[in-house]
């Protein structure tokens, strides 16, 4: 068995609303698998279909090969997961969250304060000991949060949005503990609506939109799909205000004006179009700024797929 | 029913909920100041008949100080979303009912504990049946702190807890035999009587303080009480399973 989780056809309605719709993946024991789409994709829902927050319409789902819904308990036992709010106990201090979290797991009476201490100092808490849980800013409250998810040493962590609301420095924080975490052999399911974070972190990712899985690669896997098309930035000096300047040149897709007026050119032929730019450029007398010719990034990528669904749904809808 | 891990995290639970919740101002003005003050009142007003409302109030402190503690633990948990974070740990359903029934159960010790200091001058010579007002008061706490957890479950709207709460409380004061006796009620209000769980409370202390009951016979109030928190208990399970959307 090398999988930590495999999904079959998972599906959630709430009422009408189908949430989830038919979604089959597999995670990698060992592994960091990101869920990357928009809000109200179906994320957080399938995180809690396959924690037992909430019921599964249809479809099974193993975690290391236990059905989720026949044996909840044991699979309680193996996972550790942090939701999208910090949802501890407030008038509790850290220790105390944390020795409650491992008592309730069930972590041998002579090894848990060792455990709670440990985690502590992983995750820089220790000064903040006796401090009560709604005094911590955040960034420590998350940082409590998916601590008190590993009191048990779980093998398969789901992180729900680790890092939503949190500011740069702690987010940077969350991410090196969890690549840290990984090191150490455990397997992350991770769910974000920030693409950085997915590009950055994740072995795999699943791009969600609308319920389904719209698709599912390596970061290198995914930015090939758009792999086609570069991207021209250019600055010139006076500024052009019209993108329709460029339109006219051969092997251009789309044209677009930044707000600092950098013109973003996206092409599927840059030599052909490069030259189409350089000649406008001279015959209008511009001086050339900055010119960057790059790959598709992270964000194309994400942009691309859920604006084809987005489509797609759209037609289907009208018709 | 249970297995043992499910008891002893069901201890656990109790204890997060005594270190989280007993020092709350509602738990505190609802759960002790008030009960204890009312009993206070009706002991001081009721003169030489003082002693024959006693069982009652004793039932009706208990009552109050074990079901303000269900509201405040389970209604807050659930607004801030604390109580899904039992639901990940590896404990069954009843075995989260009865952390809560628990951790409401002792507080009400606490309120009861209170009221006697209160009351005890007036049953100093009364004869009272002492291990068999124990097994009541404790059997009275533990139904009482199962009946408020169930109903802490039925509340969606977080700011109507306590009203909702007192609308089914106050009413129990002159339905459940604390004041005048559920023999003299009419009819319908009588059938009503029986089924609230004060009533064999009441029933049953005043019988261990007394030696004297009103209708319901302390064996069968007992027997009663027992099969009640095990329902509600249980009921309690079952709401908190089909709460998972």
């Amino acid at each position: 068995m090398s999988n930590a989780i495999v999904a079959e056809r998972l599906t959630k309605y709430y009422g009408d609303l189908l949430a989830v719709d038919h979604i089959s993946f597999q995670v990698r024991k060992g592994e960091i698998y990101g869920f990357l789409g928009p809000n109200g994709a179906g994320k957080t829902t399938t995180v809690r279909m396959l924690c037992g927050l909430t019921r599964i319409s249809e479809g099974r789902a193993y975690i290391y090969g236990h059905d989720i819904n026949e044996e909840l308990v044991t699979i309680k036992k193996l996972i550790g997961v942090v939701q999208d709010i910090s949802n501890l106990y407030m008038e509790l201090s850290c220790y105390d969250n944390l020795m409650f979290c491992a008592e309730m797991y069930g972590v041998p009476r002579q090894r848990r304060k060792e455990q709670v201490m440990n985690l502590l100092k992983f995750f820089g808490l220790e000064n903040k000991k006796h401090a009560k849980f709604k005094e911590l800013s955040k960034g420590l409250r998350r940082r409590l949060a998916i601590a008190a998810a590993l009191v048990h040493e779980p093998r398969l962590l789901f992180l729900d949005e680790p890092t939503i609301g949190l500011d740069v420095r702690s987010k940077r924080q969350i991410w090196n503990l969890i690549r840290k975490l990984n090191e150490e052999g455990i397997t992350i399911f991770l769910t974000t609506h920030n693409i950085y974070e997915a590009f950055r972190l994740c072995d795999r990712i699943a791009i969600i939109n609308r319920g389904k899985i719209i698709a599912e690669g390596t970061p290198t896997e995914l930015r090939k799909k758009v792999s086609g098309n570069k991207i021209i930035e250019l600055q010139v000096s006076p500024p052009i205000k019209k993108n329709t300047t460029f339109e006219s040149i051969n092997g251009i897709v789309d044209v677009s004006i930044g707000r600092d007026n950098t013109i973003y050119i996206t092409v599927n032929d840059a030599i052909t179009a490069l030259e189409g730019i350089l000649k406008i450029v001279k015959k209008l007398g511009l001086e050339i700024v900055t010119l960057n010719l790059r790959g598709a990034d992270a964000e194309d990528v994400f942009i691309k797929l859920i604006d084809e669904t987005d489509r797609s749904t759209r037609l289907d809808t009208r018709r | 029913m249970f297995r043992l891990e499910d008891i002893v995290r069901a201890f656990y639970i109790a204890k997060k909920d005594i270190k989280e919740y007993y020092l709350k101002p509602p738990t505190i003005s609802w759960g002790i100041v008030f009960p204890v003050a009312f009993t206070l009142a009706f002991i001081l007003k009721g003169g030489h008949h003082a002693k024959e409302i006693v069982p009652g109030l004793i039932a009706l402190a208990l009552f109050f100080g074990t079901t303000s503690m269900a509201a405040a633990s389970i209604v807050f948990e659930r607004k801030i979303g604390s109580f899904e974070r039992l639901l990940l740990f590896p404990i069954s359903y009843t075995g989260i009912a009865l952390g809560k029934t628990l951790s409401s159960f002792i507080f009400g010790i606490v309120s009861l504990i209170a009221t006697i200091v209160v009351v005890l001058p007036f049953i100093l010579n009364v004869h009272v049946c002492s291990l068999l007002l124990i097994v009541v008061l404790m059997l009275s706490a533990v139904m009482f702190s199962a009946f408020g957890v169930f109903i802490s479950f039925l509340i969606k709207d977080p700011t109507n807890t306590m009203m909702i709460f007192n609308s089914i409380r106050l009413p129990m004061i002159f339905l459940c035999g604390i004041f005048i006796p559920v023999s003299s009620l009419p009819l319908p209000l009588r059938l009503i009587a029986f089924l609230l769980p004060l009533t064999y409370s009441v029933e049953a202390t005043k019988f261990a303080i007394d030696g004297d009951y009103d209708i319901i016979p302390p064996a069968v109030s007992i027997l009663l009480m027992f099969i009640t928190t095990i329902l509600l208990i249980l009921l309690t399970s079952i709401k908190i399973r089909r709460a998972i959307p």
